[in-house]
């Protein structure tokens, strides 16, 4: 009746983990109950869980990612903390199966429900607004697309408490992710939760490369596309071509374990290698993929606090394809260790050094748009400086390793460990902190207290060098990843000092906490100087999301703009505005949809039966998903028109808020 | 504060829907795409693998072309009945649509169990999936391309009678048709790679 | 670009029952021929693999152009044609690139 799922299953007697639980049920408990006094969960349903607007799913997603890095900010503290400790004869106090689980749920969390999930919040929140459309091409999917990452989020936590999860790191090769030496449902749990947030990816990817191709208002030509929306488009494109080998590789691993195939095992004329060649031609492009959309915002935020337009706008966009196109064809470059001959490897060697030559033209495009600008440091702005001087540093151990002969010393050292890191948190983690900072006025028509997040900054960018510089030496010492206790001198003092530096970034991310809590405490309390009545919060916008409200009317354009060239919000600006020159219309929109929470509560039945076998479970959540889908589409009733005295009023109220604003000049 | 498309100005609402299907179409092809890109790493797969006998049978032992024949003859045929189909639908030819959509499914279900009965009797044979790394591929490969097949199947089922019901062969439902016509057409160059690169290539 | 909506749309090519003939009979031609190159066992090995090679390509631009309409005649078919592009050049960095490492590695490693 229950698969392999016995009480057994449940880690009772790990006195971590069910500390957790008890922590995660009170908080848990707390929310419902709070939900159920305040009596929100009509509001909550109606306005948020069935909502297709994108800006809503925007903030869902931030939601989510924040509550994600939590989490695997736990994991990245249980190991910075069992390494200072797991010395000479001591054992720590992780065993080396726990240890195992904290560090690959530390990379899988990291990378699919920490990064991915910031970077599809910045994309459903400001890819319509910059190019002018009023939603996605396709709203529902949008929705859809939300629901397959949020049960794969929550799939990878059931696994903390019922059954264990994969304990052989981020990326589960094969042969030891194979049933012969991985018996249990902890690889089983990597998979199905890789796989569903994988189709949640693709459906985001499929539905911005249409609303990038299609929805743009008029008169926008591709080179008027402001450069975040670029990086979007490019990331999209990445995702539409490489994460379907991903879907591949994870099938492929399943049949393995579930139904005895040979293509990776050890016997039958498995191939190991293949699934590196897999995993990794996914696995290149995805850091790529991440780190685009880092670019496109840091190139927004530059120009906004230096008053300028970006430098080098058409090279930015170049570089950009010419990185897309080469993060395609370099994978190899994680495992020239395999055995491939010296053409193989100086092919993938010298294309993973030709990348160091776009990226280098885009760091100074972004110093040359500092160069003579009026530079004002406020928050967002001290990430790009702390982001360009932390990554040039990744990148440069990045082409390093790059070199085959250098690559055998350390690889799968901490010295790789420290780099990816570096760029990571540099560049990525570092890029969509300071996204969030700089477009949450505009999702919420409040202002962040700034100076909590220049603690943030400081916190961060002090513990990032305190954690990996150690990280660097140790690898060059000869240690290597994953290890769970050690008995080499050398290493303790920099992993004592690694151990500091976790807790530092710890007070950043409490600084962060602290700052949205206080950012809500304002909104709350209505405070006054916080409020953001012109919609230009930084007064130096120069995209078209300036030029509305804060927070956006559901509608987002009352009139499709009419785009006068790059930058159009700037030049309305410097030109003044033109006059309304189009009546007001009604204008179309979908309705919200249970759709989306129906077919993720199927997808959560779907991968938790299948990794604990419970068969009818399965063919149940197929058969909702498919009735639920056949019912949409015979629902003829799914939009509805916003009537033009609702457009009016809202732009009537906007321009009392900008004439209280100018009066309070 | 807000009312029904139902009672929206038809023609605001026409130039709306034309706007959306073409757009829908366009979404639906980069679905398409990835797809290609699935069945392209399967391809590369069993490409890899196809000499990995594992001392198990080879493709020359294995299959049976009279079959294949059979099955690719059944695909192009309803390939083009599926384009008869289509030429209808933008006609607005309701029971021409219908027709041609059931000769369509009958020899779709008719691939799938040629399909289902060669696995049946490779597996039968000994020669199941869990037998050899080759075996393994080729049995994803061609199975993932039945899978599709089916789906299509179903998908064609439930326009049949979204078209025989209220939805008829409005602007919405030409939209589908054209969807699934690409999916349909799209599993049709799938299979000529399977065909020519699989079966043929392995009893070279 | 929103400019084109309303045109491209009547520039799309739904095909007729000619073009959906000659594409079945060219497809079914082409077929036929792939058959009876294995078949016959006329050639040798590698000259059997690259006929079945440029049979199967040109059938697939058949069935392309004859029953997904590809073509270049309007915006929707041009962005179409575009990410067909892009999609090829992503099997073909996969499949290449796959066997290129791949046998590499067996030859070193001397690996079944």
């Amino acid at each position: 009746m229950l698969g392999k799922l016995t009480l057994s299953s449940i880690p009772y007697d790990v006195p971590i983990l069910v500390g957790t639980f008890i922590g995660v049920a009170v908080i848990g408990i707390a929310v419902l109950a709070a939900v159920t006094y305040f009596k929100k969960w009509g509001y909550l349903w109606r306005e948020w869980l069935t909502t297709v607007d994108h800006k809503k799913l925007a903030i869902m997603y931030v939601v989510l990612g924040l509550v994600m890095l939590v989490r695997g900010f736990a994991d990245a503290l249980m190991m910075r903390t069992q390494l200072a400790l797991a010395y000479a004869g001591n054992p720590g106090y992780l065993p080396p199966h726990h240890y195992d689980q904290v560090f690959s749920a530390h990379g899988t969390i990291m990378i699919f429900f920490m990064a991915m999930v910031m970077m599809q919040a910045l994309f459903n929140f400001v890819v319509p607004l910059q190019i002018g459309a009023r939603d996605v091409a396709f709203p529902l999917i949008n929705s859809i697309s939300f629901y397959m990452t949020l049960v794969s989020a929550i799939l990878i936590n059931i696994s903390l408490f019922i059954g264990e999860f994969s304990n052989v790191g981020w990326l589960g090769y094969p042969p030891i992710s194979e049933l012969q030496f991985n018996p249990g449902v902890g690889v089983d749990y990597y998979i199905w939760s890789v796989q569903i947030s994988g189709i949640g990816t693709l459906l985001t990817g499929m539905n911005f490369l249409t609303t990038i191709i299609k929805l743009r208002a008029p008169g926008m030509k591709w080179m008027h596309i402001p450069v975040f929306t670029w990086t979007a488009f490019f990331a999209c494109v990445m995702i539409l071509t490489t994460f379907p080998v991903l879907t591949v590789s994870m099938a492929l691993l399943a049949l393995d374990r579930y139904l005895g195939m040979h293509f990776f095992t050890n016997d039958g004329g498995g191939s190991v290698m293949l699934y590196l060649n897999l995993i990794w031609s996914w696995g290149h492009p995805e850091v790529y993929i991440l780190i685009l959309p880092a670019f496109g915002v840091f190139s927004e935020i530059a120009a906004t606090f230096s008053g300028k337009p970006l430098f080098g706008y058409a090279t930015m966009v170049i570089a950009t394809g010419i990185i897309t196109f080469l993060g395609s064809i370099v994978w190899v470059h994680h495992f020239f260790t395999m055995g491939a001959g010296a053409d193989v490897n100086t092919f993938f060697g010298i294309m993973t050094m030709f990348i160091a030559v776009p990226t280098g033209v885009k760091i100074f495009n972004w110093l040359f748009t500092m160069y003579k600008g009026r530079v004002r440091f406020e928050g967002p702005m001290h990430w790009i400086v702390g982001f360009m001087i932390t990554f040039s540093i990744g990148g440069m151990t990045g082409v390093m390793m790059a070199m085959p002969a250098a690559d055998w010393v350390v690889h799968n050292s901490l010295f790789l460990v420290a780099h990816f890191h570096n760029v990571i948190i540099g560049g990525v983690f570092f890029g969509y902190v300071a996204g969030l900072s700089y477009w949450f006025p505009k999702a919420f028509g409040y202002k962040m207290r700034d100076v909590w997040g220049k603690w943030a900054f400081r916190f961060w960018f002090v513990g990032f060098y305190l954690s990996f510089i150690p990280l660097y030496a140790v690898g060059l010492e000869g240690m290597t990843r994953r290890m769970n206790h050690y008995d080499n001198p050398n290493w303790h003092p920099w992993l004592l000092v690694a151990c500091v530096g976790v807790f530092v970034l710890a007070a950043g991310l409490a600084c962060q906490v602290i700052q949205f809590v206080l950012a809500a405490f304002d909104a709350v309390n209505k405070k006054p100087d916080a409020l953001d009545l012109t919609g230009d919060n930084w007064g130096s916008g120069r995209t078209l999301e300036w030029s509305l409200p804060s927070p956006v009317p559901h509608y987002n354009f009352a009139r499709l703009p009419v785009i006068r060239g790059l930058d159009t919000f700037h030049i309305e600006k410097e030109l003044g505005r033109p006059a309304p020159v189009s009546e007001l219309e009604p204008i179309h929109m979908p309705k919200y949809s249970a759709v989306g929470p129906m077919l993720g509560a199927c997808g959560l039945l779907i991968g938790f039966a299948l990794v604990w076998h419970i068969w009818w479970a399965v063919i149940v959540g197929l058969v909702v998903a498919f009735f639920t889908i056949v019912h949409r589409s015979a629902n003829l009733d799914v939009d509805f028109y916003v009537t033009v005295e609702e457009i009016r009023a809202d732009e009537e109220a906007f321009a009392r808020r900008l004439a209280a604003a100018k009066a309070a000049e | 504060m807000s009312y029904d498309v139902m009672h929206a100005p038809s023609a605001h609402h026409d130039e709306h829907e034309h706007h959306q299907q073409e757009t829908t179409i366009f979404g639906f092809w980069i679905y398409l795409m990835t797809d290609c890109i699935i069945f392209g790493t399967l391809f590369a797969v069993f490409a890899t693998l196809c000499h990995h006998f594992a001392g198990g049978p080879t493709g020359k032992d294995l299959f049976d072309i009279k079959n294949v024949e059979i099955e690719t003859a059944i695909l192009l045929f309803s390939s083009i009945t599926y384009g008869f189909a289509s030429i209808n639908a933008h006609k607005k030819n309701k029971g021409a649509v219908l027709g041609w959509l059931l000769l369509t499914f009958v020899l779709g279900v008719s691939f799938v169990v040629l399909e289902i009965n060669e696995f049946h009797e490779l597996v039968a044979h000994g020669a199941g999936p869990d037998k050899s790394a080759f075996l393994s591929s080729f049995f994803t490969l061609v199975g993932t391309h039945g899978l599709h097949v089916t789906i299509g199947l179903i998908w064609m089922l439930v326009l049949f009678f979204q078209i025989m019901g209220k939805q008829g062969l409005s602007t919405r439902m030409q939209t589908k048709l054209t969807c699934l016509s690409l999916f349909w057409h799209f599993l049709d160059i799938v299979w000529i790679c399977v065909f020519s690169f699989v079966y043929l290539g392995s009893v070279v | 670009m929103s400019g084109n909506h309303t045109t491209s749309h009547e520039g799309e090519n739904h095909g007729s029952y000619g073009s959906y003939i000659v594409g079945f009979i060219l497809a079914v031609v082409l077929t036929v021929a792939s058959f009876a190159t294995v078949l016959s066992k006329a050639f040798s090995f590698w000259q059997t693999i690259a006929i079945l090679g440029v049979l199967a390509a040109v059938q697939m631009v058949v069935h392309l152009i004859f029953f997904l309409h590809m073509g270049t005649k309007s915006l929707s078919q041009r962005q179409n044609l575009a990410a067909f592009i892009v999609t090829a050049l992503m099997v073909l960095i996969v499949v290449a690139g796959y066997l290129f490492v791949l046998w590499d590695a067996q030859a070193n490693m001397m690996a079944g």
